[in-house]
C-alpha cells in the first residue's frame, strides 16, 4: 500500500529485479544512467542560465524524480507516444528531444521548437513520439486516450503512455479522459507522479483516496504502485503495463512514489515543507545515488565508467548552451502566423500597418508579482 | 495613512469582509498556508482558521460548483482561480449553472470568482489570458476589473456584498506596481459605475485594467502635442455603464475603445456598438479600437510585445482621431 504524504523517505531494502528490468542488456542500464545524469545536469544548466535572466519565464525542475521519468519513458519502444508533465524533462529526452531545443525553449528563442510561442518543456514532436503539454492539469490524458484510439482504430501495436501529477488527477480532465480511455480499452498507460505536493497542496488534501492506484477500481483498469525513485522498478512496471496495452489488454493506472525535492518552481521557497524532509530525501533516497549503487555494487560498472559518462553529460550540455545562445529571438511579425492552416497569416491590426515593434525595448519583468524566494521576500 | 498596494488592497478587502460577516470564506488552490500562488491571501488563514480558508483539490468545477450551493444557502464564498486562465476549467458551472440561477430557479448565487490575469508578464498562452468577453457574453454574470488599487479594495467589497456572482479579475501585473492611499472607512466601489482617470476635452479612451496606464501615458505625451485626453476606466463590464459612455462621447466627440483582450468578439466591438447607436451624431470621427491581435498570446518578449497593445499604437489612434 502506498504511502499517501512523503513523511519519510520510503524504504530502499533490496530490491528484486523483474523480468522485464532482468532483461536489460549492459547498454541499456548505461544508458538509463546517462539520462537521469542528463536531465540533472541539463536542469543545473538552466538554473545558472535562470540566475543570469537568460531563461525568460519561470523554471520548473524535476530534481529527484529523475528515476521516475526515465525509467518509465523507457519501457516506450519506437513508435509509441508520450505526454510528458512538468516533471517529465527526463521522459523527453529519452523519447528524442535534445537539450538545444530545450534550452532555446526556455529562452524564447526564435528558432526553439515553438519558435518562442511557448514556454519550458512545453514542446512536442509527433515522430519521435512526445506530444507537447498544455499548462491546464488533466487536458493532456483525454487527449492522449485520443492518440490511442486511433492506435486501435487503425490496428496499429503502439501504445501511448500520458504522466499527472498527484494534483492533476483531481481534475475533471483526467477523470473523463481516463474513463473514456478505460472504456475503449485503448492502449495507454496513465502514470500518476505522486511525488508529495502539488505546489504546496500535500496529497492528504489532494485526495482521501489512500492511494492513487486505487483509483483503478473505480474505471475498472488495474491500480499499481511501485517506487519511482527506483530507476529499473520504474522501468518493470511501466514495461508490464506497456506490454499489456501493447496486447490489446486496455489502460494501466501506475502510481510512482517520489518526492519533489525543489519548490513548485525556482521562485517557491518551499516554506510549507516539513523542516529537514527535503534533505533527508536527498541524504537517504536520492535515484540517482541509490542506481549508481547498484551499477557499481551489483552490475560491475566501474567508478571510472559512470565518471566518463558524466563528463560526456557536461561536453555535450557545453555544446548545447553554446548553440542555443547563438540564436535570436522570434521576429515579431511571425507572431502572425500558422493560427490556422488557411488562411496562413492573420492580418496585422489597422494600427500596425508597416509597423514591425510598437515598443522601444523588449523588458524581462523583474517579476509577475509571483512570491520571488531568490530576493528573500517579494518580487 | 500608508500607501498599499492592489494586491494589498484585495487582501484587505477580503480580510475586513470575513471579519463583518461570519457568512463569508474563501476557496482555492494554494492558498491557505502559501498563502496563493501570488500571495493575495497570505496571513489569512491565520486569522481566521482553516474552515474559513480552504485549500481545494485541482478541481475547479468542484470548487466553484460548491460555492454555487453554498451561496444558495447564504454563505458568501470567494473562490482564487490560481491563473484566470483556468476558469475556462469551470466556465460550464459558471455559465450554464451559476448564471441562470436567479433566472432560472430564483436562487441567489452570492458569490466571487477570482485571479489574477492578464499578460506583459512573459507568462505565456496559459498564464496571461483575459477570458472576461466569453463571460460578458453570459447574461447573469457581473464582472469587474480594476485598475487602481482604491478600487482594488472598493469593489472587491462590493462584489462580496453583491448577491449575485461577481467574476472579479485582477491584473497580475498591477499587483506590486501600483499602489493607493485607502480611503477611510467601509470603502466600498459600487458595481456598475465607469470612473474618469483623467480629464480631457479633444479624443476619449474607453478602456480598463492594465491599458488604462497605457492610456494615461499617452495622454501625457499628448498633452504636450495639444491634444487633451480624457481617460474613461470602466471598472465594471457587466454591466456596462452605459451613461459614462454616453457623457464622455458628448465631451470630446472623438473615442477609441483600448483593451488588452483580443479583438475579435471582444468588448471595445460592444461598445463601439452601442455608441453607435446612442450618439452617433455627437461623433466626428469613426469609433477606432486598439487591442491585442487576433491571436493566442505568445510567450517570447518579442513577439507578446507585438501581439499586446502599447503605448505607441494609442499615439498613433489618438492622433488619427485628432486630425478629424
Ligand atoms: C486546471 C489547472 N488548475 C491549476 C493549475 C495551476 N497549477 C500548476 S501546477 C499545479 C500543481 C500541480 O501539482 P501536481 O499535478 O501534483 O504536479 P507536480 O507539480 O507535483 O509535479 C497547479 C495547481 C493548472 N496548471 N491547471
Amino acid at each position: 500500500m502506498a504511502t499517501k504524504s512523503p513523511a519519510a523517505p520510503a524504504s530502499r531494502g533490496a530490491v528484486v529485479l523483474g523480468p522485464h528490468a532482468n532483461a536489460l542488456t549492459r547498454a541499456e542500464r548505461l544508458e538509463l544512467y546517462y539520462w537521469m545524469r542528463f536531465t540533472r545536469s541539463l536542469e543545473e544548466r538552466l538554473v545558472n542560465l535562470y540566475r543570469q535572466t537568460k531563461v525568460v519565464g519561470g523554471l520548473f525542475r524535476s530534481l529527484g524524480q529523475e528515476a521516475d521519468a526515465v525509467g518509465s519513458a523507457f519501457a516506450l519502444e519506437p513508435g509509441d507516444i508520450l505526454s510528458p508533465l512538468i516533471r517529465n524533462l527526463g521522459s523527453m529526452l529519452v523519447k528524442g528531444a535534445t537539450p538545444v531545443e530545450i534550452l532555446k525553449q526556455y529562452m524564447a528563442k526564435g528558432d526553439s521548437p515553438t519558435r518562442g510561442r511557448e514556454l519550458n518543456i512545453h514542446f512536442g514532436d509527433l515522430e519521435r513520439g512526445f506530444v507537447g503539454q498544455i499548462s491546464h492539469l488533466g487536458d493532456m490524458v483525454p487527449v492522449m486516450a485520443g492518440i490511442a484510439l486511433s492506435f486501435k482504430l487503425r490496428r496499429e501495436k503502439r501504445v501511448v503512455l500520458v504522466y499527472v501529477g498527484d494534483g492533476a488527477t483531481s481534475t475533471g480532465a483526467f477523470h473523463e479522459g481516463i474513463n473514456f480511455a478505460a472504456v475503449q480499452r485503448v492502449p495507454m498507460v496513465v502514470i500518476v507522479e505522486n511525488n508529495g505536493f502539488a505546489y504546496s497542496t500535500p496529497t492528504t488534501t489532494q485526495t482521501a483516496a489512500k492511494s492513487f492506484a486505487d483509483k483503478g477500481i473505480g474505471y475498472g483498469i488495474p491500480g499499481v504502485t511501485a517506487d519511482g525513485n527506483d530507476v529499473l522498478a520504474t522501468y518493470e512496471v511501466t514495461r508490464e503495463a506497456v506490454n499489456r496495452a501493447r496486447a490489446g489488454g486496455g489502460v494501466t493506472l501506475i502510481e510512482l512514489m517520489t518526492y519533489r525535492r525543489k519548490g513548485h518552481a525556482e521562485h517557491d521557497n518551499q516554506s510549507y515543507v516539513p523542516a529537514g524532509l527535503g534533505e533527508r530525501w536527498a541524504a537517504e533516497n536520492d535515484p540517482i545515488d541509490r542506481y549508481v549503487a547498484r551499477l557499481t555494487e551489483e552490475f560491475g560498472f566501474s567508478p571510472k565508467e559512470l565518471a566518463a559518462m558524466d563528463a560526456r553529460v557536461q561536453a555535450e550540455i557545453d555544446a548545447a548552451t553554446d548553440e542555443a545562445e547563438k540564436s535570436g529571438v522570434p521576429g515579431a511579425l511571425d507572431a502572425l502566423t500558422g493560427i490556422y492552416a488557411d488562411p496562413p497569416l492573420e492580418k496585422p491590426l489597422w494600427f500596425r500597418e508597416g509597423v514591425t515593434s510598437a515598443v522601444d525595448a523588449h523588458e524581462r519583468p523583474v517579476g509577475w508579482g509571483v512570491y520571488d524566494a531568490a530576493k528573500g521576500g517579494k518580487s | 495613512m500608508a500607501e498599499i498596494t492592489y494586491l494589498e488592497a484585495i487582501r484587505e478587502a477580503m480580510s475586513e469582509e470575513m471579519a463583518r460577516d461570519p457568512n463569508v470564506f474563501l476557496m482555492g488552490e494554494d492558498i491557505g498556508a502559501y498563502g496563493g500562488a501570488f500571495k493575495v491571501t497570505e496571513g489569512l488563514l491565520e486569522r481566521f482558521g482553516a474552515s474559513r480558508v480552504i485549500d481545494t483539490p485541482i478541481s475547479e468545477a468542484g470548487f466553484v460548483g460548491a460555492a454555487a450551493g453554498a451561496a444558495h444557502m447564504g454563505m458568501r464564498p470567494v473562490c482564487e482561480l490560481q491563473f484566470i486562465d483556468f476558469i475556462s476549467c469551470a466556465y460550464d458551472i459558471l455559465t450554464n449553472y451559476v448564471a441562470t440561477a436567479r433566472y432560472r430557479a430564483f436562487l441567489g448565487c452570492p458569490m466571487v470568482v477570482r485571479g489574477p490575469s492578464g499578460g506583459y508578464v512573459r507568462g505565456g498562452p496559459f498564464h496571461s489570458q483575459n477570458p472576461e468577453a466569453a463571460f460578458v457574453h453570459t447574461p447573469g454574470l457581473k464582472i469587474v476589473y480594476p485598475a487602481t488599487a482604491e478600487d482594488a479594495k472598493g469593489l472587491m467589497k462590493a462584489a462580496i456584498r453583491d448577491d449575485d456572482c461577481v467574476l472579479f479579475f485582477e491584473h497580475k501585473y498591477l499587483y506590486r506596481r501600483i499602489k493607493g492611499v485607502m480611503p477611510a472607512g467601509d470603502h466600498v466601489v459600487p458595481i456598475g459605475k465607469a470612473r474618469v482617470a483623467r480629464e480631457g476635452t479633444d479624443v476619449s479612451i474607453i478602456t480598463y485594467a492594465a491599458t488604462v496606464y497605457k492610456a494615461l501615458e499617452a495622454a501625457e505625451q499628448l498633452a504636450a502635442e495639444g491634444v487633451s485626453v480624457e481617460v474613461i476606466d470602466l471598472r465594471t463590464l457587466a454591466p456596462l455603464d452605459d451613461e459614462a459612455i454616453v457623457s464622455t462621447v458628448k465631451k470630446t466627440h472623438k473615442v477609441l475603445v483600448l483593451h488588452e483582450d483580443t479583438r475579435t468578439g471582444g468588448i471595445a466591438g460592444e461598445i463601439t456598438a452601442r455608441i453607435n447607436e446612442t450618439c452617433f451624431e455627437w461623433l466626428d470621427a469613426p469609433v477606432l479600437r486598439v487591442t491585442a491581435a487576433d491571436v493566442p498570446l505568445p510567450y517570447a518578449p518579442s513577439l507578446e510585445d507585438y501581439v499586446l497593445p502599447q503605448v505607441a499604437d494609442v499615439l498613433t489612434a489618438v492622433r488619427r482621431l485628432a486630425a478629424y
